[in-house]
Protein backbone atom coordinates (compact mmCIF):
# COMPACT_ATOMS: atom_id res chain seq x y z
CA UNK A 1 0.00 0.00 0.00
CA UNK A 2 1.22 3.49 -0.61
CA UNK A 3 -0.25 6.03 1.75
CA UNK A 4 -3.79 4.84 2.01
CA UNK A 5 -4.81 3.40 5.31
CA UNK A 6 -8.33 2.17 5.59
CA UNK A 7 -9.28 1.99 9.17
CA UNK A 8 -11.77 -0.68 10.04
CA UNK A 9 -14.77 -0.08 12.20
CA UNK A 10 -14.76 -2.46 15.16
CA UNK A 11 -17.15 -5.11 13.97
CA UNK A 12 -18.07 -6.72 17.27
CA UNK A 13 -19.55 -4.87 20.16
CA UNK A 14 -17.71 -5.77 23.35
CA UNK A 15 -19.70 -7.86 25.80
CA UNK A 16 -18.24 -5.94 28.70
CA UNK A 17 -15.47 -3.41 29.17
CA UNK A 18 -12.14 -4.90 30.10
CA UNK A 19 -10.60 -8.11 28.96
CA UNK A 20 -13.58 -10.46 29.31
CA UNK A 21 -15.08 -10.00 25.86
CA UNK A 22 -13.90 -9.26 22.37
CA UNK A 23 -12.26 -7.30 20.93
CA UNK A 24 -9.07 -7.72 22.89
CA UNK A 25 -6.51 -6.30 20.50
CA UNK A 26 -8.55 -3.53 18.99
CA UNK A 27 -10.24 -0.76 20.98
CA UNK A 28 -13.68 -1.53 22.34
CA UNK A 29 -15.12 1.40 20.42
CA UNK A 30 -13.96 3.85 17.81
CA UNK A 31 -10.77 3.80 15.84
CA UNK A 32 -8.73 6.31 17.80
CA UNK A 33 -5.15 5.06 18.02
CA UNK A 34 -4.08 4.34 21.59
CA UNK A 35 -1.16 6.41 22.85
CA UNK A 36 0.98 5.09 25.68
CA UNK A 37 -1.13 6.71 28.37
CA UNK A 38 -4.40 5.30 27.00
CA UNK A 39 -2.75 1.92 26.50
CA UNK A 40 -1.54 1.77 30.10
CA UNK A 41 -4.91 2.98 31.37
CA UNK A 42 -6.62 0.08 29.58
CA UNK A 43 -4.14 -2.72 30.21
CA UNK A 44 -1.83 -1.60 33.02
CA UNK A 45 1.93 -2.13 33.02
CA UNK A 46 3.51 -5.12 31.32
CA UNK A 47 3.74 -8.20 33.52
CA UNK A 48 6.36 -10.94 33.25
CA UNK A 49 9.06 -8.46 32.39
CA UNK A 50 11.97 -10.08 34.22
CA UNK A 51 10.67 -13.64 34.00
CA UNK A 52 10.91 -14.85 30.40
CA UNK A 53 10.62 -18.51 31.47
CA UNK A 54 7.21 -17.85 33.00
CA UNK A 55 6.14 -16.11 29.81
CA UNK A 56 7.06 -19.12 27.64
CA UNK A 57 5.21 -21.44 30.03
CA UNK A 58 2.15 -19.18 29.98
CA UNK A 59 2.24 -18.99 26.16
CA UNK A 60 2.42 -22.80 26.07
CA UNK A 61 -0.52 -23.14 28.46
CA UNK A 62 -2.46 -20.59 26.41
CA UNK A 63 -1.84 -22.56 23.23
CA UNK A 64 -0.92 -19.38 21.38
CA UNK A 65 0.05 -20.00 17.76
CA UNK A 66 1.58 -17.64 15.21
CA UNK A 67 -0.97 -15.38 13.53
CA UNK A 68 1.13 -14.72 10.42
CA UNK A 69 -0.30 -17.74 8.63
CA UNK A 70 1.65 -20.83 9.66
CA UNK A 71 0.04 -21.21 13.13
CA UNK A 72 3.34 -22.41 14.62
CA UNK A 73 3.30 -22.77 18.43
CA UNK A 74 4.75 -19.58 19.92
CA UNK A 75 6.11 -21.26 23.06
CA UNK A 76 8.30 -23.56 20.96
CA UNK A 77 9.90 -20.59 19.25
CA UNK A 78 10.37 -18.81 22.58
CA UNK A 79 12.02 -21.91 24.08
CA UNK A 80 14.30 -22.28 21.07
CA UNK A 81 15.23 -18.60 21.33
CA UNK A 82 16.00 -18.93 25.04
CA UNK A 83 18.42 -21.77 24.33
CA UNK A 84 19.98 -20.38 21.14
CA UNK A 85 23.59 -19.20 21.18
CA UNK A 86 24.42 -16.46 20.47
CA UNK A 87 21.33 -14.55 21.60
CA UNK A 88 18.90 -14.24 18.68
CA UNK A 89 17.95 -11.05 16.98
CA UNK A 90 14.26 -10.41 17.59
CA UNK A 91 11.90 -9.16 14.90
CA UNK A 92 8.23 -8.27 14.87
CA UNK A 93 6.89 -9.08 11.43
CA UNK A 94 4.41 -6.58 10.03
CA UNK A 95 5.37 -6.94 6.37
CA UNK A 96 1.88 -8.15 5.48
CA UNK A 97 2.74 -8.76 1.84
CA UNK A 98 -0.62 -10.46 1.21
CA UNK A 99 -2.59 -7.84 -0.76
CA UNK A 100 -5.92 -9.09 0.62
CA UNK A 101 -4.83 -8.69 4.25
CA UNK A 102 -4.87 -5.42 6.18
CA UNK A 103 -5.14 -6.70 9.75
CA UNK A 104 -1.49 -6.18 10.69
CA UNK A 105 -1.37 -2.58 9.61
CA UNK A 106 -4.74 -1.91 11.24
CA UNK A 107 -3.42 -3.37 14.50
CA UNK A 108 -0.15 -1.43 14.25
CA UNK A 109 -2.11 1.75 13.61
CA UNK A 110 -4.69 1.36 16.36
CA UNK A 111 -2.83 -0.57 19.07
CA UNK A 112 0.89 -0.06 18.46
CA UNK A 113 1.78 -0.36 22.14
CA UNK A 114 0.38 -3.88 22.45
CA UNK A 115 2.69 -4.95 19.62
CA UNK A 116 5.63 -3.08 21.13
CA UNK A 117 4.93 -4.69 24.53
CA UNK A 118 5.01 -8.12 22.89
CA UNK A 119 8.21 -7.24 21.08
CA UNK A 120 9.84 -6.38 24.41
CA UNK A 121 8.72 -9.69 25.90
CA UNK A 122 10.10 -11.58 22.90
CA UNK A 123 13.40 -9.68 23.14
CA UNK A 124 13.65 -10.59 26.80
CA UNK A 125 12.90 -14.26 26.06
CA UNK A 126 15.71 -14.19 23.51
CA UNK A 127 18.08 -12.24 25.83
CA UNK A 128 18.36 -9.56 23.16
CA UNK A 129 18.92 -5.88 23.89
CA UNK A 130 17.66 -4.84 20.48
CA UNK A 131 14.60 -5.65 18.45
CA UNK A 132 13.38 -4.82 14.98
CA UNK A 133 9.88 -3.89 13.90
CA UNK A 134 9.62 -4.80 10.20
CA UNK A 135 6.65 -3.04 8.67
CA UNK A 136 5.43 -2.53 5.13
CA UNK A 137 6.39 0.79 3.60
CA UNK A 138 3.77 3.35 4.48
CA UNK A 139 4.80 6.83 5.52
CA UNK A 140 1.88 7.53 7.83
CA UNK A 141 2.16 4.19 9.57
CA UNK A 142 5.93 4.48 9.98
CA UNK A 143 5.59 8.02 11.36
CA UNK A 144 3.00 6.82 13.85
CA UNK A 145 5.13 3.86 14.94
CA UNK A 146 8.23 6.05 15.28
CA UNK A 147 6.17 8.30 17.53
CA UNK A 148 5.01 5.35 19.65
CA UNK A 149 8.58 4.07 19.99
CA UNK A 150 9.75 7.56 21.00
CA UNK A 151 6.94 7.82 23.57
CA UNK A 152 8.13 4.63 25.21
CA UNK A 153 11.76 5.69 25.14
CA UNK A 154 10.81 8.97 26.85
CA UNK A 155 8.82 7.05 29.48
CA UNK A 156 11.69 4.62 29.96
CA UNK A 157 9.41 1.58 29.89
CA UNK A 158 11.53 -0.59 27.59
CA UNK A 159 14.73 -2.59 28.05
CA UNK A 160 15.40 -3.36 24.38
CA UNK A 161 15.97 -0.69 21.74
CA UNK A 162 13.53 -0.96 18.82
CA UNK A 163 14.51 -0.18 15.23
CA UNK A 164 11.84 0.35 12.60
CA UNK A 165 12.74 -1.30 9.28
CA UNK A 166 10.62 -0.87 6.13
CA UNK A 167 9.54 -4.01 4.28
CA UNK A 168 9.30 -3.94 0.48
CA UNK A 169 5.79 -4.21 -0.88
CA UNK A 170 6.19 -7.75 -2.16
CA UNK A 171 4.08 -10.82 -1.48
CA UNK A 172 7.03 -12.71 -0.01
CA UNK A 173 8.61 -9.84 1.95
CA UNK A 174 7.33 -11.28 5.22
CA UNK A 175 8.42 -14.86 4.60
CA UNK A 176 10.65 -15.57 7.59
CA UNK A 177 13.91 -16.14 5.73
CA UNK A 178 13.20 -13.17 3.43
CA UNK A 179 12.78 -10.96 6.50
CA UNK A 180 16.06 -12.26 7.90
CA UNK A 181 17.76 -11.58 4.58
CA UNK A 182 16.43 -8.01 4.56
CA UNK A 183 17.70 -7.40 8.10
CA UNK A 184 21.20 -8.28 7.02
CA UNK A 185 21.10 -5.67 4.26
CA UNK A 186 20.38 -8.10 1.44
CA UNK A 187 17.23 -8.26 -0.71
CA UNK A 188 14.11 -9.53 1.03
CA UNK A 189 13.97 -12.84 -0.84
CA UNK A 190 13.48 -16.28 0.72
CA UNK A 191 16.44 -18.54 1.43
CA UNK A 192 16.90 -22.28 1.15
CA UNK A 193 16.85 -23.72 4.68
CA UNK A 194 17.62 -27.41 4.80
CA UNK A 195 17.77 -27.41 8.60
CA UNK A 196 14.69 -26.71 10.67
CA UNK A 197 14.72 -24.35 13.64
CA UNK A 198 15.19 -20.62 14.03
CA UNK A 199 16.34 -18.88 10.83
CA UNK A 200 19.92 -17.58 10.91
CA UNK A 201 21.34 -14.24 9.94
CA UNK A 202 24.41 -14.37 7.72
CA UNK A 203 27.13 -14.49 10.41
CA UNK A 204 25.38 -17.27 12.32
CA UNK A 205 23.19 -15.30 14.67
CA UNK A 206 19.73 -16.89 14.93
CA UNK A 207 16.57 -14.81 14.69
CA UNK A 208 13.27 -14.97 16.54
CA UNK A 209 10.56 -13.74 14.18
CA UNK A 210 6.96 -13.33 15.29
CA UNK A 211 4.04 -11.77 13.48
CA UNK A 212 2.93 -8.47 15.03
CA UNK A 213 -0.52 -9.78 15.95
CA UNK A 214 1.11 -12.73 17.69
CA UNK A 215 3.19 -10.29 19.74
CA UNK A 216 0.06 -8.36 20.73
CA UNK A 217 -1.58 -11.59 21.96
CA UNK A 218 1.60 -12.37 23.89
CA UNK A 219 1.41 -8.98 25.63
CA UNK A 220 -2.16 -9.76 26.73
CA UNK A 221 -1.33 -13.31 27.84
CA UNK A 222 1.47 -11.87 29.99
CA UNK A 223 -1.08 -9.63 31.69
CA UNK A 224 -4.19 -11.78 31.90
CA UNK A 225 -2.89 -15.33 31.69
CA UNK A 226 -3.48 -18.52 29.74
CA UNK A 227 -6.91 -19.30 31.22
CA UNK A 228 -8.18 -15.89 30.18
CA UNK A 229 -6.77 -16.35 26.67
CA UNK A 230 -8.65 -19.63 26.36
CA UNK A 231 -12.00 -17.97 27.14
CA UNK A 232 -12.17 -17.35 23.40
CA UNK A 233 -11.64 -19.88 20.64
CA UNK A 234 -11.74 -23.65 20.68
CA UNK A 235 -9.97 -26.21 22.85
CA UNK A 236 -7.44 -27.08 20.13
CA UNK A 237 -7.26 -23.58 18.63
CA UNK A 238 -7.70 -21.12 21.48
CA UNK A 239 -7.90 -17.36 21.52
CA UNK A 240 -9.05 -14.67 19.17
CA UNK A 241 -7.66 -13.61 15.84
CA UNK A 242 -7.84 -10.69 13.49
CA UNK A 243 -9.52 -11.39 10.19
CA UNK A 244 -9.67 -9.31 7.03
CA UNK A 245 -13.06 -9.76 5.42
CA UNK A 246 -13.97 -9.05 1.82
CA UNK A 247 -17.75 -8.96 1.69
CA UNK A 248 -19.86 -9.52 -1.42
CA UNK A 249 -21.06 -5.93 -1.43
CA UNK A 250 -17.45 -4.83 -1.89
CA UNK A 251 -16.83 -3.73 1.69
CA UNK A 252 -13.55 -4.71 3.36
CA UNK A 253 -13.21 -4.80 7.11
CA UNK A 254 -10.86 -5.96 9.81
CA UNK A 255 -12.50 -7.66 12.72
CA UNK A 256 -11.40 -9.60 15.78
CA UNK A 257 -13.15 -12.94 16.16
CA UNK A 258 -12.78 -16.08 18.26
CA UNK A 259 -11.07 -18.93 16.44
CA UNK A 260 -13.72 -21.43 15.43
CA UNK A 261 -16.36 -18.82 14.62
CA UNK A 262 -18.71 -20.06 11.90
CA UNK A 263 -17.91 -18.71 8.46
CA UNK A 264 -21.68 -18.14 8.10
CA UNK A 265 -21.61 -15.85 11.18
CA UNK A 266 -18.45 -14.17 10.03
CA UNK A 267 -19.76 -13.35 6.55
CA UNK A 268 -23.48 -13.07 7.27
CA UNK A 269 -24.23 -16.11 5.08
CA UNK A 270 -27.56 -17.90 5.12
CA UNK A 271 -27.09 -21.58 5.79
CA UNK A 272 -29.68 -22.57 3.20
CA UNK A 273 -28.37 -22.36 -0.35
CA UNK A 274 -30.42 -21.03 -3.25
CA UNK A 275 -29.89 -20.89 -7.00
CA UNK A 276 -30.59 -23.56 -9.59
CA UNK A 277 -27.77 -25.88 -8.49
CA UNK A 278 -27.97 -24.93 -4.84
CA UNK A 279 -24.51 -23.41 -5.22
CA UNK A 280 -25.35 -19.79 -4.47
CA UNK A 281 -25.79 -18.77 -0.85
CA UNK A 282 -27.69 -15.61 0.05
CA UNK A 283 -26.02 -13.28 2.52
CA UNK A 284 -26.54 -9.92 4.11
CA UNK A 285 -24.28 -8.38 1.47
CA UNK A 286 -25.77 -10.22 -1.51
CA UNK A 287 -25.61 -13.72 -3.02
CA UNK A 288 -22.30 -15.53 -2.61
CA UNK A 289 -20.79 -18.04 -5.05
CA UNK A 290 -17.71 -19.21 -3.16
CA UNK A 291 -15.54 -18.32 -0.20
CA UNK A 292 -11.77 -17.90 -0.27
CA UNK A 293 -10.21 -18.79 3.06
CA UNK A 294 -6.56 -18.11 3.91
CA UNK A 295 -5.74 -15.58 1.21
CA UNK A 296 -3.81 -16.15 -2.00
CA UNK A 297 -2.00 -19.19 -0.63
CA UNK A 298 -5.33 -20.43 0.71
CA UNK A 299 -8.21 -22.28 -0.88
CA UNK A 300 -11.64 -21.68 -2.37
CA UNK A 301 -14.62 -23.44 -0.85
CA UNK A 302 -18.11 -23.69 -2.36
CA UNK A 303 -20.31 -21.17 -0.54
CA UNK A 304 -22.77 -23.83 0.62
CA UNK A 305 -19.94 -25.86 2.15
CA UNK A 306 -18.25 -22.81 3.69
CA UNK A 307 -21.53 -21.82 5.36
CA UNK A 308 -21.34 -24.99 7.47
CA UNK A 309 -17.68 -24.65 8.46
CA UNK A 310 -15.89 -22.91 11.32
CA UNK A 311 -12.83 -20.71 10.90
CA UNK A 312 -10.49 -23.32 12.41
CA UNK A 313 -7.67 -25.40 10.98
CA UNK A 314 -9.07 -28.61 12.46
CA UNK A 315 -12.06 -28.34 10.13
CA UNK A 316 -10.41 -26.58 7.18
CA UNK A 317 -7.18 -28.56 6.75
CA UNK A 318 -8.88 -31.84 5.78
CA UNK A 319 -10.47 -29.84 2.93
CA UNK A 320 -7.13 -28.43 1.78
CA UNK A 321 -7.81 -25.01 3.28
CA UNK A 322 -6.41 -23.23 6.35
CA UNK A 323 -7.06 -20.18 8.49
CA UNK A 324 -3.73 -18.69 7.34
CA UNK A 325 -3.42 -15.03 8.21
CA UNK A 326 -7.19 -14.62 8.46
CA UNK A 327 -8.16 -13.43 4.99
CA UNK A 328 -11.72 -14.46 4.15
CA UNK A 329 -13.35 -13.34 0.91
CA UNK A 330 -16.94 -14.02 -0.15
CA UNK A 331 -17.08 -14.00 -3.94
CA UNK A 332 -20.33 -12.42 -5.15
CA UNK A 333 -22.55 -14.56 -7.38
CA UNK A 334 -22.04 -12.22 -10.32
CA UNK A 335 -18.29 -12.76 -10.54
CA UNK A 336 -16.48 -15.50 -12.43
CA UNK A 337 -14.28 -17.44 -9.99
CA UNK A 338 -11.98 -18.63 -12.78
CA UNK A 339 -11.35 -15.10 -13.99
CA UNK A 340 -10.72 -13.90 -10.42
CA UNK A 341 -8.28 -16.72 -9.75
CA UNK A 342 -6.50 -16.22 -13.07
CA UNK A 343 -5.92 -12.56 -12.25
CA UNK A 344 -4.44 -13.42 -8.86
CA UNK A 345 -2.42 -16.32 -10.33
CA UNK A 346 -0.73 -13.89 -12.70
CA UNK A 347 0.14 -11.67 -9.75
CA UNK A 348 1.52 -14.66 -7.80
CA UNK A 349 3.68 -15.65 -10.78
CA UNK A 350 5.12 -12.13 -10.91
CA UNK A 351 5.79 -12.30 -7.17
CA UNK A 352 8.07 -15.33 -7.52
CA UNK A 353 11.48 -14.23 -6.31
CA UNK A 354 12.80 -15.89 -9.46
CA UNK A 355 15.32 -17.99 -7.57
CA UNK A 356 14.06 -21.55 -7.99
CA UNK A 357 13.66 -23.11 -11.45
CA UNK A 358 10.40 -24.97 -10.79
CA UNK A 359 8.79 -21.76 -9.43
CA UNK A 360 9.96 -19.23 -12.01
CA UNK A 361 9.31 -21.67 -14.86
CA UNK A 362 6.12 -23.16 -13.50
CA UNK A 363 4.07 -20.28 -12.09
CA UNK A 364 3.97 -18.08 -15.22
CA UNK A 365 3.00 -21.08 -17.36
CA UNK A 366 0.35 -22.15 -14.87
CA UNK A 367 -1.02 -18.61 -14.74
CA UNK A 368 -1.15 -18.37 -18.53
CA UNK A 369 -2.95 -21.72 -18.78
CA UNK A 370 -5.48 -20.65 -16.16
CA UNK A 371 -6.03 -17.37 -17.97
CA UNK A 372 -6.74 -19.39 -21.12
CA UNK A 373 -9.16 -21.68 -19.24
CA UNK A 374 -10.94 -18.59 -17.91
CA UNK A 375 -11.65 -17.46 -21.48
CA UNK A 376 -14.25 -18.77 -23.95
CA UNK A 377 -13.92 -22.26 -25.49
CA UNK A 378 -10.46 -23.02 -24.16
CA UNK A 379 -8.24 -25.66 -25.71
CA UNK A 380 -8.50 -28.54 -23.23
CA UNK A 381 -4.80 -29.28 -23.55
CA UNK A 382 -4.35 -26.20 -21.35
CA UNK A 383 -5.98 -28.09 -18.50
CA UNK A 384 -3.58 -31.03 -18.81
CA UNK A 385 -0.61 -28.69 -19.11
CA UNK A 386 -1.72 -26.83 -16.00
CA UNK A 387 -2.06 -30.03 -13.97
CA UNK A 388 1.37 -31.23 -15.07
CA UNK A 389 3.08 -27.90 -14.33
CA UNK A 390 1.33 -27.67 -10.97
CA UNK A 391 2.77 -31.07 -10.06
CA UNK A 392 6.24 -29.93 -11.08
CA UNK A 393 6.13 -26.62 -9.20
CA UNK A 394 4.60 -27.67 -5.87
CA UNK A 395 7.07 -28.64 -3.17
CA UNK A 396 10.15 -27.82 -5.22
CA UNK A 397 10.95 -24.27 -4.14
CA UNK A 398 13.06 -22.94 -1.27
CA UNK A 399 9.93 -21.37 0.22
CA UNK A 400 6.24 -22.27 0.09
CA UNK A 401 5.34 -19.85 -2.70
CA UNK A 402 4.90 -22.49 -5.41
CA UNK A 403 3.05 -24.83 -2.99
CA UNK A 404 0.67 -22.14 -1.76
CA UNK A 405 0.03 -20.76 -5.25
CA UNK A 406 -0.68 -24.24 -6.61
CA UNK A 407 -3.01 -25.01 -3.69
CA UNK A 408 -5.00 -21.84 -4.40
CA UNK A 409 -5.20 -22.51 -8.17
CA UNK A 410 -6.12 -26.19 -7.78
CA UNK A 411 -8.89 -25.27 -5.35
CA UNK A 412 -10.33 -22.94 -8.01
CA UNK A 413 -10.38 -25.72 -10.61
CA UNK A 414 -12.20 -27.93 -8.10
CA UNK A 415 -14.71 -25.40 -6.82
CA UNK A 416 -15.35 -23.73 -10.18
CA UNK A 417 -15.53 -27.00 -12.16
CA UNK A 418 -19.08 -26.22 -13.33
CA UNK A 419 -17.91 -22.77 -14.40
CA UNK A 420 -15.07 -24.37 -16.39
CA UNK A 421 -17.72 -26.50 -18.12
CA UNK A 422 -19.61 -23.33 -19.10
CA UNK A 423 -16.43 -21.80 -20.50
CA UNK A 424 -15.88 -24.91 -22.63
CA UNK A 425 -19.24 -24.17 -24.23
CA UNK A 426 -18.29 -20.54 -24.74
CA UNK A 427 -20.30 -19.21 -21.83
CA UNK A 428 -19.55 -17.64 -18.46
CA UNK A 429 -21.81 -17.13 -15.47
CA UNK A 430 -20.06 -13.90 -14.52
CA UNK A 431 -22.19 -10.82 -15.08
CA UNK A 432 -19.87 -8.28 -13.49
CA UNK A 433 -16.41 -7.99 -15.05
CA UNK A 434 -14.99 -5.71 -12.35
CA UNK A 435 -12.17 -7.29 -10.32
CA UNK A 436 -13.17 -8.38 -6.83
CA UNK A 437 -10.08 -9.73 -5.07
CA UNK A 438 -7.68 -6.89 -4.30
CA UNK A 439 -4.26 -6.63 -5.93
CA UNK A 440 -1.73 -3.84 -5.49
CA UNK A 441 -2.35 -1.00 -7.92
CA UNK A 442 0.35 0.15 -10.29
CA UNK A 443 2.60 -2.82 -9.66
CA UNK A 444 6.03 -2.08 -11.10
CA UNK A 445 7.12 -4.46 -13.83
CA UNK A 446 10.64 -4.45 -12.42
CA UNK A 447 11.64 -7.43 -10.32
CA UNK A 448 14.49 -5.46 -8.83
CA UNK A 449 12.57 -3.94 -5.94
CA UNK A 450 13.13 -6.30 -3.03
CA UNK A 451 14.74 -3.94 -0.54
CA UNK B 1 21.28 -44.57 8.89
CA UNK B 2 20.38 -43.76 5.32
CA UNK B 3 21.21 -41.01 2.88
CA UNK B 4 18.88 -38.99 0.71
CA UNK B 5 19.56 -36.61 -2.15
CA UNK B 6 18.68 -32.98 -1.53
CA UNK B 7 18.57 -30.26 -4.16
CA UNK B 8 19.10 -26.67 -3.09
CA UNK B 9 16.58 -25.08 -5.50
CA UNK B 10 18.04 -21.59 -5.12
CA UNK B 11 21.57 -22.67 -6.03
CA UNK B 12 20.47 -25.11 -8.77
CA UNK B 13 20.87 -23.59 -12.22
CA UNK B 14 19.69 -26.62 -14.17
CA UNK B 15 23.06 -27.71 -15.56
CA UNK B 16 21.80 -31.29 -15.54
CA UNK B 17 25.10 -32.94 -14.64
CA UNK B 18 23.46 -34.84 -11.78
CA UNK B 19 20.95 -36.52 -14.08
CA UNK B 20 23.75 -37.62 -16.40
CA UNK B 21 25.81 -39.06 -13.57
CA UNK B 22 22.95 -40.60 -11.61
CA UNK B 23 20.07 -41.33 -13.98
CA UNK B 24 18.86 -44.10 -11.65
CA UNK B 25 17.82 -41.52 -9.03
CA UNK B 26 17.64 -38.17 -10.80
CA UNK B 27 15.50 -37.14 -13.74
CA UNK B 28 15.12 -33.68 -15.22
CA UNK B 29 11.80 -31.88 -15.47
CA UNK B 30 10.76 -30.28 -18.75
CA UNK B 31 12.70 -27.12 -17.85
CA UNK B 32 15.92 -28.99 -17.06
CA UNK B 33 15.69 -28.94 -13.27
CA UNK B 34 16.40 -32.13 -11.33
CA UNK B 35 13.79 -34.30 -9.63
CA UNK B 36 15.48 -36.54 -7.09
CA UNK B 37 13.82 -39.86 -6.32
CA UNK B 38 11.97 -39.76 -3.02
CA UNK B 39 13.83 -42.72 -1.55
CA UNK B 40 17.08 -43.43 0.30
CA UNK B 41 20.17 -43.84 -1.87
CA UNK B 42 20.62 -47.62 -2.27
CA UNK B 43 23.93 -48.98 -1.05
CA UNK B 44 24.95 -49.93 -4.58
CA UNK B 45 24.57 -46.35 -5.83
CA UNK B 46 26.36 -44.50 -3.04
CA UNK B 47 29.56 -44.04 -5.01
CA UNK B 48 27.65 -42.63 -8.02
CA UNK B 49 25.60 -40.40 -5.73
CA UNK B 50 28.75 -38.93 -4.18
CA UNK B 51 30.15 -38.32 -7.63
CA UNK B 52 26.98 -36.50 -8.69
CA UNK B 53 27.18 -34.35 -5.57
CA UNK B 54 30.81 -33.39 -6.06
CA UNK B 55 30.33 -32.75 -9.78
CA UNK B 56 27.41 -30.33 -9.47
CA UNK B 57 28.73 -27.10 -11.02
CA UNK B 58 26.43 -25.04 -8.77
CA UNK B 59 27.16 -27.00 -5.56
CA UNK B 60 23.39 -27.45 -5.33
CA UNK B 61 23.22 -31.18 -4.70
CA UNK B 62 23.80 -32.73 -1.29
CA UNK B 63 23.48 -36.04 0.47
CA UNK B 64 21.58 -35.63 3.71
CA UNK B 65 21.97 -38.22 6.42
CA UNK B 66 18.60 -39.23 7.76
CA UNK B 67 18.48 -41.20 10.98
Amino acid sequence: MTDSLTLPPPALAPAAPGPAGLPRLLPAAGTVPADLRAHLARHGPLRYAGSPGRLAAEAAAAGLTGRGGAAFPVARKLDAAAQARPAPLVAGNGAEGEPASSKDRSLLWISPHLVLDGLQLAAEAARSTTAVLYVQRNQRLHARLAQAIAERAAAGVDAARVDLVPAPERFLAGEESALVSRLTGRPAVPAYRPVRGLPRLAPGRPALVQNVETLAHLALIARYGAAWFRLAGTESEPGSMLATLHLPGGRTSVTEVPLGIGLADLLGLDTVPAGPGGDIVPSAGGPVRAVLVGGYHGAWLPAAEAARLPLANAALRPLGAAVGAGVVAALPAGRCGLAETARVARYLALESAGQCGPCFNGLPRIAAALDHLAGPRPDQRARADLERWAGLAAGRGACHHPDGSVRFIRSALRVFAAEAGLHERGRCSGTDPRPFLPLPAGRPASDADWS
Amino acid sequence: MEERLRVNPVACAGHGACAELLPELITLDEWGYPIAADQPVPRGLRREARRAVSNCPALALALARVA
